[in-house]
Formats: structure tokens, sequence, C-alpha cells
């Protein structure tokens, strides 16, 4: 039989780092940019947060490895599609396929190696308390900061002055030129916190879901959590819905391959992706609607002219 | 000061020369990363590089393998082409290329042990046709759902390869196999082997010697391509939909047929070209015969410039990197990723590199442009 709060646990452990890395991603895409090189920027999060925590013992080092590993990825991106303006769509791929190879090469020699366990934020005692205590108390950290970074990119992005520049960037790049903000700045900025967000994504992922380093990990994460930026039109809390959605299918087709129910594995495997692009054509369908909440200038290249 | 000042019509000469620019470049680049993981790099950059050509050791091995490996990344590539070019992004080739080794396979499987001559190319049209289908998911979805095309495309890959994992381990598993996972030989039985049309012949440099009809289809392919883009009304109107999507609309271009057109030809040319694969150089289906073509492809599209002709000097130089790449790791222990990160690096530059097509560079601060 299947535990639901087990599999509750499990969900919120598993949509964790696509959590974190749409997040990041829904940031660059309001600023007006189409990074496609999530899974890159991810897979590179994963191996550097491995490596660090092998080597320093420090859960916490390990994660700002896995952060800066993500937004060094970013660097490339921003530096390509903003100053050399380059083609966003084709940059992405090539951030994925390089930092698929890059990451393969840095973890040569890192799968099985020990890292140290990443202690519990909240005391072992609230752990026990029935129901709950393991469904919301007893998470990582990551976690939780996975959860605040909603409502702060939601608060930021709709209610402050900083926000308010980087849809104007997003919507309109001429304009917001014109009324003296600086675009290029702008992006490469959220397209840094976009890397990072994925990269943290990425070391949750090899220090505390898997706990190893396997090369290829990501196993399409940084694709999903691209898909989910879609999927919750642009706004912070939808996100929150479908990684708990892809999470949930996720960890119950893992407990369905141990059980005897007779479904084919390779459904089961391919359930998640299916789902995924199931909601995406729900979600896009209605072509107003999806135009409406769309960044205006996603994916469209600045270049100031005079 | 330097100033980006934007071409009114991109240089040809820059995008000719960029590509050539993009490889030396990633060769320095390269051979930075290469001296990092303690190697020579001179020495790693001539093992890749010249060694599986023109060296007396291994020339005689490595020639062959050439042609074999730039085969399926030019028949993926030219396929890709015809949708990047119409800014169609299908970017799941590797699905389409599994799928259409499998239905091959399975096709092909199907009439063991007859030898029949019919068998190879019905498997050559099922793999068209599978690959083709499996392009059509997006395809539709994108019309019919205004669906990302890359998203569905991309997450489709790892459908397709859940499916390959069933199929090698269950319904396409060799009977005689002992309970091994993969199906039958393919390339050692007669009916459903791949062809070598000049085995044996020795003929041009021993570069065909391994050459099955699959690297014929590539250049076959590379041929109509070039036919198309440069004389036939639909090329002119992928580039149309490509650069100035509102005014194909008016010419009476319909998007819709312009999506399934490029993913169909893209995801047909994926499929065959894994069919060509499962049945020749790879043998059989196994969990992971597939080894990363259809995303290989995508670097070869675009260091060709999207252009036939380049395309097919982007697929040799690819396959150049595949086997220098396994000769390095060979002999000078260089480790296998570092290939595929060396191809990420190509990809970079030449992106970075498109903005001297794109933009004149000027010094100093000017006047008004």
């Amino acid at each position: 039989m299947i535990d639901p709060i087990t599999l509750i646990v499990a969900l919120v452990t598993i949509s964790t780092p696509v959590l974190l890395a749409a997040l990041g991603e829904l940031v660059v895409e309001k600023s007006g940019v189409l990074n496609l090189g999530v899974e890159g920027m991810m897979i590179m999060g994963a191996v550097c947060g491995f490596i660090v925590a092998n080597q320093t013992g420090s859960p916490t080092l390990a994660f700002i490895a896995g952060m800066a590993g993500g937004a060094a990825m970013a660097a490339i991106f921003a530096v390509l599609t903003q100053f050399l303006m380059s083609n966003q769509v084709a940059t992405g791929l090539a951030l994925t396929l390089f930092g698929l190879g890059l990451a393969a090469l840095l973890g040569v020699g890192y799968e099985g190696q020990p890292i140290p366990d990443v202690a519990k934020p909240l005391p072992e005692a609230l752990r026990t308390i029935p129901i709950i205590g393991p469904i919301a108390l007893g998470h990582d950290l990551v976690t939780y900061i996975a959860i605040a970074a909603i409502f702060a990119v939601w608060y930021v992005l709709k209610h402050t002055r900083t926000g308010l520049i980087i849809r104007a960037v997003g919507e309109n790049h001429d304009a917001a030129h014109a009324l003296g903000y600086k675009v290029i700045r702008i992006r490469c900025m959220a397209i840094l916190f976009g890397g990072a967000m994925a990269g943290l994504g990425g070391a949750f992922l090899s220090l505390i879901y898997v706990e190893n380093w396997v090369q290829g990990m990501t196993a399409g994460a940084g694709w999903i959590a691209l898909a989910l930026v879609v999927f919750a039109a642009w706004k912070p809390g939808r996100v929150l819905f479908g990684a708990w959605l892809f999470g949930g299918i996720a960890a119950l087709q893992l407990r369905l391959q141990t059980t005897e129910i007779n479904v084919p594995v390779a459904l089961l495997d391919a359930s998640p992706y299916l789902v995924t692009i199931f909601v995406l054509v729900l979600m896009s369908s209605d072509r107003a609607k999806a135009a409406l909440n769309a960044p205006a200038a996603l994916g469209k290249t600045f270049h100031a002219s005079g | 000061m330097i100033r980006l000042e934007k071409r009114p019509t991109p240089s040809r000469a820059w995008a000719l020369s960029t590509p050539i620019i993009a490889v030396i470049l990633t060769m320095i680049a390269g051979g930075l990363m290469f001296a990092a993981l303690g190697k020579d790099p001179f020495e790693v950059i001539r093992v890749i590089f010249w060694d599986p050509l023109f060296s007396e050791r291994f020339a005689a091995f490595s020639r062959p393998q050439l042609l074999v490996k730039a085969g399926p990344l030019i028949l993926i590539a030219i396929g890709l082409s015809l949708g990047f070019r119409a800014g169609i992004w299908n970017i799941g080739a590797e699905g389409q290329y599994i799928i259409g080794a499998l239905c091959g396979a399975a096709f092909g499987l199907s009439f063991y042990p007859s030898e029949s001559p019919l068998i190879f190319p019905g498997m050559v049209i099922a793999g068209l046709l599978g690959g083709t289908l499996w392009a059509m998911i997006p395809a539709l979805l994108k019309i019919k759902a205004n669906t990302n095309e890359i998203l569905v495309s991309l997450l489709l890959v790892y459908v397709a390869e859940a499916i390959l994992a069933s199929a090698a381990t269950s319904w396409l598993r060799n009977p005689d196999g002992q309970g091994f996972p993969g199906s039958r030989n393919l390339s050692r039985h007669a009916g459903t082997e791949n062809p070598i049309p000049l085995e044996g012949l020795d003929v041009l440099g021993g570069f065909f010697d391994l050459a099955h009809v699959g690297i014929f289809a590539a250049m076959a392919a590379v041929i109509a391509a070039y036919v198309l883009f440069q004389k036939h009304l639909l090329g002119y109107q992928i580039k149309l939909a490509g650069q100035a999507p509102r005014a194909a609309k008016f010419s009476g271009v319909s998007p819709a047929l312009m999506v399934v057109l490029c993913l169909g030809v893209s995801g047909a040319l994926a499929g065959v070209a894994g069919l060509f694969e499962v049945s020749g150089p790879a043998g059989q289906i196994t969990i992971d015969f597939n080894v990363g073509y259809g995303f290989t492809a995508i670097i070869v599209a675009f260091l060709g410039r999207l252009h036939p002709v380049g395309i097919l000097f982007a697929g040799l130089l690819m396959a150049l990197t595949y086997i220098g790449g396994e000769l390095a790791q060979l002999l000078l222990q260089v480790p296998g990723p570092a290939i595929q990160a060396f191809q990420g690096m190509l990809l970079f530059f030449l992106l970075a590199l498109d903005v001297l097509s794109n933009y004149r560079v000027r010094f100093g601060r000017g006047g008004a442009a």
C-alpha cells in the first residue's frame, strides 16, 4: 500500500529543485529573456555542490558552490545574449549541451563518493507530531527557502519598484531604455539570479534528494522547470502548484513501480513528462490568454541604437 | 569605447569565416581545458584532429569511421535546418531518432527469420514514418493547442527513452538472448542488415570502406536540401517564414503547413538516421544504443550556418571530434565527457562570433549613426 504521508513528503522533496529553477527562470523571463539553458545550469549546480561537499564537508559551502556554478553558466549566457546579441534560443541550447558535458567532465571520479549529511533546520522532536510533523516540519532548509522564495519573488515583482522596472524591461525594452533604465544591466542581474536559483536546485538534487553525483542526473528537470513557467502563466504562486503536480506524479510513479499494480514501467517512467506536456497543452490552448500573460519582449534582442 | 553598429544586411564574408574562426578559438580554449586536465594540449589537439585522418598507425582504422559518424549527424542536421530557418525549433530529434529506430527494427524483426530483400526497404519506410509520427506530436499540439514546440519535442525525448528501455528489456528483446536486454542483432542477419555498398573495394582512401546506405542517404539529403533552398519556391517560403513571418502570411504561406512540413521532414530524417544506425553500426536495439546524435546535430546545423553544404562540412568536423575524442581517451586518458564539453564550446564561440556578421564594430565615440 502507498502511505499518503510519505508520498506527500516525497512530493515536496522531488518538487523542490524544479520549483527553485522555475522561480529563477520566471524572473528571467519577466525581464524579457528566454534562457533555455536551465538544464545546463542545474547540472552544473549539482556537480559543483557535490564536489565542494565532498572536498570541504560543509553543506553550506556546497550550496553556495552550487549557486555559483549555476550563476557562472548564466554569466556566459548573459555575455553572449546581452553584449554579443546572440540568438537566445540557440544560446540557451548551447548552454545546456555545454553544461551537461562540462558537468560530466568535472564529476569524473566523484560518483559514489561520500558527502556529509545535511542537518534539518527544525528540532527532531517536532517531526514526531502526527501528520503535520513529517509533512510540514521535517524538511530541509532549502525546501523552506524555496517556499519562501515564492513569496519573495511574488512580492518583489508585484509590489516593489525593482519589480516594476524588471517587468517594464520585459514588456517593452525600448520604452524602458527611453525612460533611462539600464536594460542590459537589469537583464544581466535577472539572468544571474536565474542561474543561481537553478544551481541551488541542482545542488539540492545531488546533496539531498539523490545524495550522489550521477552523470546526467537532472534528467530533464530543467526542461520541466521551463514548462512550469509557461504552465504558471508567469505567476509565482502557480509555479508552486505546477511543481507539486509534477512532484506528486513523480513520487507516485516511483511508488507504483515497487507495488504489484500492473502498469507498464515505460508508462510510469514517462508519466512526469507526459503530464507536463498535458498541462502545457491545457494552459496554452487559450491563445488570447496565453499571449496576455507572456512578457511582450520575451526572447527579443535589445540593441540601443544611436 | 567600443560600439556596435547594426549592419543593414549581414556580412557574407564574416558569415563564411566565423565558423572557421570559431573552430580555431575552440581549439585554443579546448587546449586550455586539456592543459587544466594535466595533458599536453598540443598533443591532444593533434590526436583529435590530425591522427584519425593521417597518422600511419590509426588512419586505416579511423578513416572509415568518419563517414559512419558524420552520416547520422548530417542527415539529422539537414532536417533540423529547415525548421531552424523557419523559426520552428525541433530540439527533440533524439526522440525521433529513437522512435524511428524502434519502428524500423520492429518491422524488420517481425519477419524474422525471413531474408527477403524487401525487408530492409520496408524498415527504411518504417523508420521514416516512425520519426515523422513522433515529430507530429509537437507539430499538431503547436497548431491545435498553441503549445511551445521546443518544450514538447524535448520532453518527448524522455518519453522515447522510456519506450526504448521497455523495448530493449521486454517486447523487442532477443528471445534467444538468455534473458539479456537488447534485441536480435539486425546487422548480422541478411534481410535486416544495413548494406555497405563499397565494402572491400578499398577505394577513395578508405573513407567509404564502412559507408552504409545511410551515408549515401545523408549525401542525397544534402543535395536535395541544396536544390530546395536554391531553386524551389518552398525553400524560399521557409526562409521567408523565418525572417518575416507576417510577410509570409500575407503572401499565402500557411504557418500551420510550415510547422507540419518542417517538423515532419526533420522527424523523418532523424527517424531514418536512427534506423540506419540500429541496423548498421549499432547493430541492435539496446537501452543506450542512441549516443546523442540528435543533440549534437543541433550544433552541426548551426556550425554549418543552416546551409546544406556547410552542414556537410560541419558534420564531418563534428564526426572527427568524436573519433579523435575516442582516440584521445584511449591514448592519453582524456576523460570522455571532455569531448562533449569541447563540442558545446564550439557552439558558444560560433554564436558569440555571429555578432561580427550582424554588427559592425566601431572604436571611439563616433557621432550619431
